[in-house]
């Protein structure tokens, strides 16, 4: 018996791991609970950035969600020391509909995802040159500098409004 | 050449993230696991960008994900400071006593 390549295998064990904790969000009574499911999740999800060959993104990945936004939900959730009443404790009729519309969009994601052809390995691949650099920093910084600069100053705007809207909306008093 | 997860394997589990948030938004009554389900949706956007982005060997879904990933940091600054003013004012984040704009 041979066993599967390693990128088969890490696949499956993170895939499984992202639904487990993706669940445990969805599920947990505890708000912490739920918040702690999630940064699990997202540790997971930069393994599978990484099996993408998405280095850079997923080491944002690590650092700005679990390592930032995540601490401000904790910050929060401390903050207004919430107690939760159970996620599914009664069923509502607006509770079905979400059910059923989500089973919907997952039936025809599925079927869309289904169409989508097994090409392989992807040709470009083949030179080993372009597969060392795909990914970096290095690669993604010359098009984000160039190609990309005015939406990256634009993002960095709106960092900068989303800091002043958050300290005025959060304060007692205006 | 080792052989690969296919494509459609990423775009799957994209899909099943994006339901599991999805299911989240539409089912929880607490704003605040309302956003982190928000979150969850904007990760499977990403995961389907990189996905693409493999497949074709193009970096510009990884530029996208960069995008995303900034978006939802000042989403969730901003989100998170109107769940605090709400608290104030209302002493409750359930999203079914937040319905003065609803009538």
């Amino acid at each position: 018996m041979t066993m599967p390549p390693v990128e088969v295998v890490l696949f499956w064990v993170f895939t499984v791991a992202i639904i487990v904790s993706a669940s445990g969000v969805l599920f947990s009574r505890n708000p912490v609970a739920s918040a702690m499911s999630l940064v699990a999740c997202f540790f997971f999800l930069a393994g599978i950035y990484v099996l993408l060959l998405a280095h850079t993104i997923a080491a944002l990945q690590v650092l700005v969600y679990t390592g930032a936004i995540m601490v401000l939900f904790l910050f929060v959730i401390m903050l207004l020391s919430l107690t939760d009443t159970g996620p599914l404790a009664k069923v509502s009729v607006s509770r079905v509909a979400g059910v059923l519309a989500t089973v919907a969009v997952l039936g025809v994601l599925v079927a869309t995802v289904s169409r989508v052809p097994n090409a392989g390995t992807p040709a470009w691949m083949a030179d080993p040159e372009r597969l060392a650099a795909f990914g970096t920093i290095k690669e993604l910084g010359a098009v984000l500098y160039t190609q990309w600069l005015f939406p990256f100053e634009a993002v960095s705007l709106l960092l900068l409004v989303a800091i002043l809207g958050a300290v005025v909306v959060a304060k007692a008093k205006v | 050449m080792t052989p690969i997860v296919p494509t459609a394997n990423y775009l799957l589990l994209a899909a099943v993230l994006f339901c599991i948030g999805m299911l989240g938004v539409l089912v929880r009554r607490n704003a605040l696991v309302v956003f982190m389900c928000i979150e969850l949706m904007l990760n499977a956007a990403n995961l389907t960008f990189l996905a693409f982005a493999r497949e074709l060997g193009d970096a510009t879904g990884h530029i996208s994900a960069f995008f995303i990933i900034a978006v939802a940091a000042a989403e969730a600054s901003v989100g998170l400071a109107i769940v605090i003013a709400v608290f104030r004012s209302r002493g409750s984040v359930n999203i079914d006593d937040i319905q003065a704009m609803k009538h």
